[in-house]
């Protein structure tokens, strides 16, 4: 019974951390369609802006944080710019590709300057836990916070999506880029925007990430990015609490898996499970079924 | 019609670039013995999933090449020819292939996967030039399907089977284990090798095997495994793998409280392996590793503070195999006598009591080194020497 | 009549001056393994054209069919010693097995649903074999004996080409044309959407499997590894690359990206960044690929399905 309890808690600090980097994911693949693989990219880059923060600079938690964000946000932008602008018109499958060499560029740029090792985050959160009976639960205040910023980020999103005026134009050009532009909403301004956003939960993920585990290196992004590109299919692509949801669901499922015996199969049976949704629920959980016109 | 006539047209183009640049190798060819320079192919992970360990080796060996050009080998200086073989092994075994045809070496080097260096293997045994690894430990790599030797492939590691041997002895006599867990990285062959040897060797010493975990490489998060290892109570974990995961692990271990002692292999030899896991959770943790720092000589302090240096950190196992190596490939060469392929594989299988950073080897008829391992406990970070075994 | 006996004449006079390269010594083993390379490049870039370029879907796991090839041949030649050209066909018909295994669940799905649920499954092959202890595992299936020579390449090259093509030139490939166009239509016209699109999965995984056999039975050894998610976007690169919808286009992108491999082999550092960003400037000033222009009607070609590209056809700028 401890064991299990332990195992979920293990489960929802894993899947809070895909939740986080599937949020921006998603909220890209909302607006202009992409599946950006370079997302994975800049959540590594995050983790590197607040490495440099914390170690060269010695700042605090919050401030290298939100620093990272910006950050991140800024080069998301850039990207968007640079990248993504002049490919809007060609076919998806020509974007997917300009995706991944933006996400190789990105890679091998920091490989090149920070070399491949490994690099360890100062502690700049004191390593706390929590023991509940008699240390047969263990909880990592690092995991609060973690899981307690996801949460909040998801609801910022989507108070920012549902309620503002940018959020009603952010749909508006998910909807339909012309009428939107039609009804004078500044489409590049938004897409721009949306980047942003999404660039900064990538960038605030990577901090974390960084912390948490304490282990930061130019490839860190490719699996969890994979990952968390999965959660936000799961629970539905381009729906703000799909993403979140499938990223809980993905590390329950993989820390479920794990606990019975299965860890040589965690990764091919999370796949399965995939696949088994998408026939069940082509979609996402969350995904509305949308009908076909002829 | 047109597309034909395209194709082979553009086929015709591509053989007369690619074969462009033979006329002029074909007459270096001809000097190359005379060439004032020893000319070294390196055939390593620079870029992609392996590039770690791949750059922690050509770091190591850019050093020693460093030093050695000082006052040079046979009166020639080494001379390098970088290739990157994106650790796929598609490109191992071309960029094998092209150091051994194109660019005269004399001497193959890498690369430090073991999968990449059986990919490797045919482009050296077919032109007949000498390989080393100095990380490829999978016993195959010297050794072919039916037992007989691959006459040009060498290797300066360990071999799994021995490593895996002497822990899972190590743990069951000297720590009185009577259960053991594992938990290894199912897409790493030396964490496999290691793996399996360690279980053999420990049920067949009355031992069992009460659990087998897995990972993957770059994997951040244990716990899970780790939990269940702990609701089967083994007396010790043994985690064959690399500091960068293995760090991840104890230290998760010990945060979900399980501080049962957890033992590996050369694979934990680094520095970062206390920056990643933190001081306080490495205790009670046990492997085996080449050198000792009690049998600190001049060469090792020498060797740690040249390499602090030139790349501003200490080195870790990668970093001084890939040193080895090259300090090796000079006691050979200097007793082949001149840079020859032939001869030098010759000399190399002849090595004896050579002393390097990582301990004295000799190879053996296998073409493995025969090099005592030594056995170091974890004490809050620090490595303290507890046993020294020498190869049977 | 006269276009066959041409194309015939050409193929024999390129297959014996390269068999002749070959036995002279002009081409060196470091060549022929890159023109072999090149070979088993233009296989998979085909095969894969004909399920994502003409038939319009979205593969990321044609590398999965790759290693169930390989595996295949090389537990046939090396376990069971029999002979390559057995192997050979034996790879191919069982990677096509797995091509309707895989394909008539998941080919319901759509564009980037389909995309995630064909990694999904090459994620799965690949687990599969790292944990199989028959095949080696993580430590690879070693010796395999080398029976790929250059008449094996040429000849499986060749038919590749010319099967895919005929192929697409029938009623069978008018009707996989069809459904990328516009699949509804297609529907409606009487095309038979499920068998259609797997009858090209199973066409494409055919041949991956055949290209998987050469490979194996050329490079001695093969990991799970090889065969992962980077080698099929490896292989849509090639495609793309090269041109969706143009068999011209996957060979010229499979020759073009190896030969551009090779020279980056040298700058190790730099050999990524480089190759992103000859990527990322192709796909910005010909996102139609090299060749990829016009399909064979002479229509402007843009990619997948129409509805997959409805929102680029909006003013996006």
């Amino acid at each position: 019974m401890e064991q299990l309890i332990q195992q979920l808690i293990n489960g929802v600090s894993l899947g809070s951390i895909y939740a986080l980097i599937a949020l921006g994911y998603t909220m890209v693949y909302g607006i202009i369609n992409l599946i950006n693989f370079a997302h994975g990219e800049i959540y590594m880059m995050g983790a590197y802006i607040g490495f440099a923060l914390t170690t060269f600079l010695g700042l605090g938690f919050a401030p290298s944080l939100i620093l990272s964000m910006i950050g991140c946000s800024i080069l998301g932008m850039v990207i968007e710019k640079v990248a993504y602008k002049p490919i809007r018109n060609s076919s998806r499958i020509s974007a997917l590709i300009t995706a991944i060499s933006v996400s190789l560029f990105l890679q091998y740029t920091m490989m090149y300057f920070v070399s491949p090792q490994t690099r360890t985050f100062p502690e700049v959160l004191k390593r706390k836990s929590i023991s509940l009976l008699n240390g047969k639960i263990i909880i990592d205040q690092k995991n609060i916070y973690i899981v307690a910023i996801t949460v909040l980020l998801m609801l910022l999103l989507q108070y920012v999506v549902k309620k503002t005026k940018l959020g009603k134009a952010m749909r508006a050009v998910a909807q339909d880029k012309e009428a939107a532009e039609l009804m004078g909403v500044d489409v590049n301004k938004i897409i721009s925007f949306t980047f942003a956003i999404g660039s900064a939960l990538a960038g605030a993920a990577g901090v974390l990430v960084g912390i948490y585990y304490n282990t930061i290196n130019p490839l860190m992004g490719a699996t969890p990015g994979l990952k968390a590109f999965v959660a936000a299919v799961f629970g539905g692509i381009g729906i703000i609490p799909g993403a979140v949801l499938g990223g809980f669901s993905l590390g329950m499922i993989e820390t479920v898996v794990s606990a019975y015996g299965g860890s040589v199969f965690k990764d091919a049976v999370a796949f399965a499970i995939l696949i088994l949704i998408l026939l069940i629920k082509p979609n996402g959980l969350l995904g509305k079924t949308v009908k076909e016109k002829v | 019609m047109k597309k034909v006539l395209l194709i082979v047209m553009s086929m015709v183009l591509v053989l007369g670039m690619l074969s462009g640049c033979k006329p002029s190798t074909v007459s270096n060819d001809a000097n190359s013995k005379d060439a004032d320079t020893i000319r070294v192919g390196l055939n390593y992970e620079l870029t992609g999933g392996a590039a770690t360990y791949g750059q922690g080796l050509v770091d190591g060996i850019e050093l020693a090449i460093e030093e050695v050009n000082k006052e040079g080998i046979l009166g020639k200086k080494i001379e390098t020819v970088k290739a990157d073989n994106k650790s796929e092994d598609t490109e191992a075994a071309n960029v094998s292939s092209k150091l051994a045809t194109r660019d005269n070496v004399v001497v193959l080097l890498g690369p430090a996967t073991s999968g990449n260096t059986k990919a490797a293997t045919p482009a050296a045994m077919q032109n007949k030039i000498p390989l080393i690894s100095g990380s490829a430990t999978e016993d195959g790599i010297t050794i072919d399907g039916n037992g007989n030797v691959r006459d040009y492939i060498f290797k300066t590691c360990f071999n799994d089977s021995f490593q895996g041997i002497m822990m899972a002895e190590f743990a069951f006599n000297d720590l009185g284990a009577k259960n053991a867990a594992i938990l290894a990285d199912t897409t790493s062959d030396y964490a496999q090798g290691l793996s399996k040897n360690f279980n053999e060797t420990f049920t067949n010493l009355g031992g069992s095997i009460v659990t087998m975990e897995a990972y993957q490489q770059k994997d951040t998060d244990f716990k899970a495994v780790l939990t269940n290892i702990k609701g089967e109570n083994p007396d010790v974990l043994f985690v064959p793998g690399y500091y960068e995961e293995v760090g991840l692990i104890v230290r998760q271990a010990r945060e979900l409280g399980l501080n049962i002692p957890i033992l590996g292999g050369d694979g934990y030899e680094s520095p970062k392996l206390i920056e990643i896991a933190g001081k306080e959770s490495l205790n009670d943790v046990y492997y085996s590793s080449h050198y000792s720092p009690l049998d600190d000589t001049e060469e090792v302090a020498k060797f740690k503070e040249s390499f602090k240096a030139k790349y501003g950190n200490y080195p870790d196992a990668f970093n001084a195999l890939g040193y080895d190596m090259i300090y090796f490939l000079k006691d050979a060469l200097i007793r082949a006598g001149e840079a020859d392929p032939e001869k030098l594989k010759e000399a190399l299988a002849a090595t004896k009591d050579f002393k390097g950073v990582t301990g004295t080897l000799s190879i053996d008829e296998k073409h493995n080194p025969l090099k005592s391992v030594t056995i170091l406990e974890l004490k809050e970070g620090e490595p303290t020497f507890l046993k020294k075994l020498d190869p049977k | 009549m006269k276009k066959n006996i041409i194309i015939i004449i050409s193929l024999l006079i390129a297959y014996l001056s390269g068999q002749y390269l070959i036995n002279t010594g002009i081409i060196d083993s470091y060549l022929q393994l890159n023109i072999f390379l090149i070979g088993i490049n233009i296989i998979l870039a085909v095969s894969l054209n004909l399920i994502t370029g003409f038939t319009g879907q979205f593969s990321l796991g044609h590398a999965a069919f790759m290693s169930i090839g390989a595996y295949t041949s090389a537990i046939l030649t090396a376990k069971m010693g029999l002979p390559f050209i057995v192997a050979l066909i034996a790879s191919g018909i069982v990677s096509a097995i797995a091509g309707v295994l895989i394909g008539i669940p998941t080919l319901r799905l759509k564009g980037d649903y389909l995309a995630i649920a064909t990694l999904g499954f090459g994620e799965i092959v690949r687990i599969l074999a790292l944990n199989t202890d028959y095949i080696g595992g993580a430590i690879g299936f070693n010796d395999i004996p080398q029976y790929t020579n250059w008449t094996y390449v040429f000849i499986m090259t060749v038919v590749t080409v010319l099967v895919i093509r005929y192929f697409l030139n029938s009623f069978h490939g008018r009707a996989c044309i069809a459904i990328r166009e516009d699949e509804i239509a297609a529907e409606a016209m009487g095309v038979n959407l499920t068998l259609y699109k797997v009858f090209a999965f199973a066409i494409g995984a055919f041949f991956a499997g055949i290209a998987g056999s050469l490979y194996a039975n050329y490079f001695y050894f093969i990991k799970p590894d090889s065969f992962g998610f980077m080698k099929s976007v490896d292989i849509v690169v090639t495609v793309v690359f090269g041109g969706m919808g143009s068999i011209l286009g996957s060979i010229v992108g499979a020759i073009a990206l190896s030969v551009i491999s090779l020279f980056l082999q040298n700058i190790p550092e730099l050999r990524m960044v480089i190759y992103s960003i000859i990527l990322f400037l192709v796909m910005v000033y010909r996102p139609t690929g090299l060749v990829g222009k016009k399909d064979k009607e002479g229509k402007y070609f843009k990619g997948l399905r129409k509805e997959d590209f409805q929102h680029v056809s909006a003013k996006g700028n």
